[in-house]
């Protein structure tokens, strides 16, 4: 089996293709939601409609799909440029550990500073966390070559206890009856619900916006073609005068600052405060819901409400039918590699046989 | 403080936990070292690893002998290893982004197994693990160790012997530096990537494997914990040599072994109480450090990442 490349694509793949990789994915799906012992069509049924069927499925989905937006291009953008920034998981902990630290201040309190002030200064200090997080290992990539998927995943680790030591020392909310949880920021620093009495919260709306914001990025300014350069052939951006290590470590920090952020918001939009549960793989999902957008922050939108309709659907229909939640991640992990594979076969064509 | 931790270093149980828990990252660091060594690299190790422990736990459980069980997450994980070859080699897909997918795939499905064959249970179903080697093995330390460790140290200079004296290792490690020199010789680029992965990654499930069947009796869904991705930092540490690889993942080990030990003495580090979260942190800290250290002479295989397509120089 070989392959060679397409002169032009044909219109009829742009349908095929996805088409193929949908069914493909409800195959291999099925086969396990009939072998945990389910009845097929009613499960898929009770999943889409726990994800998207009803108001209340919505506003669900939606509330998940906000980290993931974020997470989701804070890949996106580090891709682009052949960052490979696996460590959002740990940025957005430490942006949602940064934002109680300032919106936490005495007591919760603020030192009685109003929220126009301590507001700005939270998203600011969530933002600041999760950049410096990257910028290190963006560093070190850099300046000696240290491959930066190995220390930022090591780095989530090291996050991640910090935050558990933080929880249980000077963060520790003392009201918090042996659950670990932090202190919580201040009310006026809460967001606003966008639907009442749901948990849709205004970092939606950011989360979309900066999705618009940095697709403009992208195709409109300098900056986004360098990062595109840089991500198509370093070498040649480099050949070519561009500053590809300065690219670098501007993609690392506005890629941190989106996980950072991520953390804050659902700090602001959700509890108010941090648990060490808080994100159940936001930041890793986030990396799937990029590469099942080919790298585009409007596709992310898109591919973070399917990825967030699937787990908000899948907690729903098990508790109908005997199928585990797992199937979710089992579904966007199936999708994502028959897109994969799809996107492939739309642009090479496949021979069979030896070359 | 200094006496107490000499003390604790010249303890035998220190060394046996040190070696206890360097065992699953010698396997899985050779795993890894394999696949690169072709040229591949596979993230798909923190999932495939959770896949091999499932499987070989699945199958003893199931009432087959451990040794089976072993053979079973040895085959699951060739099979995600085939998977992850004909998305990288055949397809020439980003190497990244499979074995990230194959991650995702490979920890979901095992998940997805196990809720669905155990349904309603409250504590993990468990088996008989392997005992060690106390009642056959004069050696102190190697002795109260389980055979899946004797097996990783005895695949150290096996895969040394492999890759460096033998026209198979030469193949593989050709295809790793350059592919089109291989192709040249008249060796199969793809047939040698995929097999190396697939090879590979059957040790990444051995490594899976021994969680539950010698560290461990049970099946948890979180217990492979960064493991996978400790032994991809230990590869570069390696420099991809076999010896190294060793050397790496018995120093892990060492300073695993070590905050356990620090922890449980409590005796906090010269008079300052720190929390265990700290202790926890120092082997990912140390991996870290050590990457740095060894960054300026890291000699990676030279077509490592970089697809091959046939007649494309």
């Amino acid at each position: 089996m070989w392959l060679e490349p397409r002169a032009q694509i044909p219109a009829w793949m742009w349908l095929v293709a996805p088409a193929l990789a949908i069914g493909f994915t409800l195959l291999v799906t099925s086969v396990l939601v009939a072998w945990a012992g389910a009845p097929v069509g009613r499960a898929y049924a009770l999943l889409l409609e726990g994800g998207f069927g009803s108001r209340f499925a919505w506003t669900e989905t939606l509330t998940r799909a906000t980290p993931l937006i974020l997470t989701g291009l804070a890949a996106a953008v580090a891709f682009r440029a052949r960052l490979y920034n696996i460590g959002a998981e740990g940025q957005l902990y430490a942006g949602a550990l940064a934002a109680v630290a300032v919106g936490g201040l005495h007591g919760g309190a603020g030192f009685g500073a109003p929220g126009w002030i301590l507001f700005p200064l939270m998203i600011a200090a969530a933002c600041a966390a999760g950049a410096l997080l990257l910028l290190g290992p963006a560093l070190l990539k850099s300046r000696l070559g240290v491959d930066e998927v190995v220390t930022t995943l090591l780095l989530n680790f090291i996050v991640l206890l910090l935050v558990s030591a933080m929880l249980d020392g000077p963060m520790k909310d003392p009201t918090g009856l042996g659950w670990p949880q932090s202190v919580a920021i201040a009310d006026a620093l809460q967001l606003d619900k966008l639907v009442p009495k749901s948990r849709v919260h205004s970092g939606l709306l950011a989360a979309v916006a900066l999705a618009l914001a940095l697709a403009a990025l992208l195709r409109h300014t300098t900056l986004g073609f360098e990062i595109r350069a840089v991500g198509a052939n370093a070498r040649a951006a480099e050949f070519a005068g561009m500053p590809v290590r300065a690219v670098v470590w501007k993609v690392a920090l506005l890629s941190g600052a989106l996980a950072g952020l991520s953390g804050a918001l659902e700090v602001a939009g959700r509890a108010g405060y941090v648990t060490l549960d808080m994100s159940p793989g936001y930041g890793y999902s986030g990396i799937v819901i990029a590469m099942l957008a080919a790298l585009n922050p409007i596709g992310v939108v898109v591919a973070a409400v399917f990825v967030a309709g699937m787990l908000v659907g899948a907690d729903s229909m098990s508790r109908a039918v005997t199928v585990p939640t797992y199937i979710a991640d089992v579904i966007v992990a199936v999708a994502l590699i028959a897109v994969l594979v799809a996107t492939m076969w739309t642009r090479w064509r496949v021979h069979w046989g030896r070359g | 403080m200094l006496t107490e931790t000499l003390d604790l270093l010249l303890g035998l149980p220190f060394w046996v936990a040190v070696l206890r828990i360097a065992t699953p990252l010698i396997l899985g660091t050779l795993g890894v070292l394999l696949c690169e060594r072709a040229g591949v690299l596979n993230l798909g190790i923190e999932g495939i690893m959770v896949a091999g422990a499932f499987a070989g736990w699945l199958a003893v459980y199931q009432g087959s002998g451990l040794w089976t069980g072993v053979a079973a997450a040895a085959l699951t994980g060739a099979l995600f290893g085939l998977l992850h070859g004909w998305l990288t080699v055949t397809l020439a897909l980003s190497q990244h982004v499979s074995g990230l997918g194959i991650t995702l795939l490979a920890t979901s499905l095992a998940s997805y197994a196990y809720r669905v064959s155990f349904p309603k249970v409250e504590s993990p179903p468990t088996v008989q693990p392997f005992s060690d080697m106390s009642a056959w093995l004069p050696l102190p330390v190697l002795n109260q160790q389980t055979p899946l460790t004797l097996l990783a140290l005895l695949l150290v200079p096996t895969l040394a012997y492999m890759l460096y004296r033998t026209p198979l290792g030469l193949a593989v490690r050709m295809v790793g530096e350059n592919p089109d020199a291989a192709e040249g010789q008249g060796l199969s680029v793809p047939a040698l990537r995929i097999g190396a992965v697939m090879a590979g990654s059957a040790l990444m499930g051995v490594a899976g494997a021994f969680l539950t069947l010698a560290a461990f009796n049970a099946f948890y869904f979180n217990m492979v914990n960064g493991r996978g991705w400790v032994c991809v930092a230990l590869v570069v540490f390696a420099s991809w040599r076999p010896g190294k690889a060793l050397v790496g993942a018995l120093l892990f080990g060492f300073f695993d072994a070590l905050q356990l030990r620090l922890q449980q003495a409590g005796s906090g580090l010269f008079g300052v109480d720190v929390s265990y979260q700290f202790y926890l942190m120092l082997p990912y800290v140390m991996a870290i450090v050590a990457l740095v250290v060894v960054a300026r002479r890291a000699a990676y295989p030279q077509a490592l990442m970089k697809p091959w397509r046939k007649g494309e120089r």
